[in-house]
């Protein structure tokens, strides 16, 4: 499942995707420890296979949150989430 | 003196329902399992009897969410001779799913939407859209009404079952009459521009001020709903067939909008689509109960 956490207002669209189909049989989990700001957790989907989520406390709030990895004249490629994750399930949309 | 009493209409107050599957007359012998959506403004539970829908009730969520989920389960069992100590399965589901104090698990409601609609709408829907109380959802299924994708837009209320509850009181219009009355109008206005319910608010009544009907602000609500949800469903890729669940669905000013921006028609069903969620989670509940070789939890 590609699972897109995030909210779009005036300013612009700010989603985190995650192919979630790759993390079942992820073992590192790089990502949970991999961002700084601990934004992605893993539950159990509903048929209890594990996936990792953004945390719901964080999707109206992205765009401040990811910005100290983004300064806007040199934005890393990839993303320290997306370095972590070995499997390369982690897109942004901005 | 004016009279201090007179009774104050809640324009935002749709009709409560209940419905029961005639054809089913015996459910005995059957797996009866339920699903009850909690969500912001309304409240469902639905009742299946071997995966056939037996019987709903549809309410307005109370201040107390767990009473709402008794409150709905009651309604749909009144009428049927089932007791809640024959339901074998519960799901709760909807943004108030852990507070169904008789389910058996909760399911997010992502995916008890897209099981419910595979059962109302058919096998060929593969693009959702959910237009719930507080959020809308753009879900992609496959031919069993698993989810394949989601996006979701929560920031804010317009759009949104309670933004169109709030307008109704602004401009005194039954929720039920929007759909209707935003059509009688000559030329389809701009939408209004705020995409936050509160300025929208604001807007409308400066619309009014300034000479605009009723049926014109509503139309400019409505194309500016309808705007929103389709760059959701933009974003997550149309794909053909579509279908809408949620309350707004039952509004055509919005959903007939949609389908002029998206250019293509949302399926049509003779059930009521505001029971999706509920009805998608009676179906969890059959296959949860299944998975666990017959035992609840
Ligand atoms: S590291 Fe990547 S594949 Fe593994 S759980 Fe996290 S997002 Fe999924
Ligand atoms: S950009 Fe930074 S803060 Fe945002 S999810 Fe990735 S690692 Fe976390």
């Amino acid at each position: 499942m590609i699972a897109n956490y995030g909210c779009e207002d005036g300013s612009g669209i700010y989603y985190i995707r995650i192919d979630t189909g790759k993390c079942g049989d992820c073992q590192l989990r790089g990502c949970v420890g991999g961002c700084p700001q601990e934004l992605f957790v893993i539950e159990e989907d509903d048929w209890g296979d594990e996936m990792a989520v953004v945390r719901e406390d964080r999707r109206r709030t992205l765009q401040a949150v990811c910005a100290a990895c983004k300064p806007q004249d040199r934005p890393p490629d990839p993303l320290p989430c997306q370095s972590a994750c070995d499997r390369q399930a982690i897109e942004h949309t901005w | 003196m004016a009279d201090r009493n007179i009774e104050k209409v809640e324009y935002w107050r749709w009709e409560e329902s209940r419905w029961q599957n005639p054809e089913i007359t015996d459910w005995r012998g059957s797996l009866v399992t339920a699903g009850v959506d909690i969500g912001s403004t309304s409240t469902q539970a639905a009742i299946m009897a071997d995966g056939k829908l037996y019987a709903y009730a549809s309410i307005r969520t109370g201040s107390n969410s767990p009473s709402s989920a008794v409150d709905a389960m009651n309604w749909a069992l009144a009428g049927t001779d089932l007791t809640p100590e024959d339901l074998r399965y519960t799901v709760g589901t909807g943004y108030g799913r852990v507070n169904v104090p008789f389910a058996d698990s909760t399911v997010t409601e992502i995916t008890c939407h897209a099981k419910g609609a595979n059962y109302i709408y058919g096998p060929t829907v593969r693009t959702l859209l959910d237009m719930g109380g507080q959020d809308c959802k753009a879900i992609h299924c496959d031919e069993n009404g698993a989810v394949t994708s989601f996006m979701m837009n929560d920031k804010c209320a317009a759009g949104t079952g309670r933004g169109m509850e709030v307008i109704a009181n602004l401009l005194a219009v039954h929720v039920e009459d929007i759909g209707e009355m935003s059509f009688r109008i000559d030329a389809e206005p701009p939408p209004v521009s705020s995409i936050c319910v509160i300025f929208a608010k604001t807007e409308a009544t400066n619309l009014m001020r300034s000479g605009w009907s009723k049926e014109k602000v509503l139309a400019a609500y409505c194309h500016a709903m309808a705007l929103r949800v389709a760059r959701l469903l933009e974003r997550n890729e149309m794909r053909l067939d579509f279908a809408i669940t949620g309350g707004i669905a039952k509004n055509s000013g919005v959903v007939k909008r949609i389908e002029r921006l998206i250019g293509a028609e949302a399926l049509r069903t003779d059930y009521d689509a505001q029971i999706a969620g509920a009805l998608g989670a009676a179906l969890m509940g059959k296959a949860l109960y299944e998975k666990k070789g017959g035992k609840p939890r």
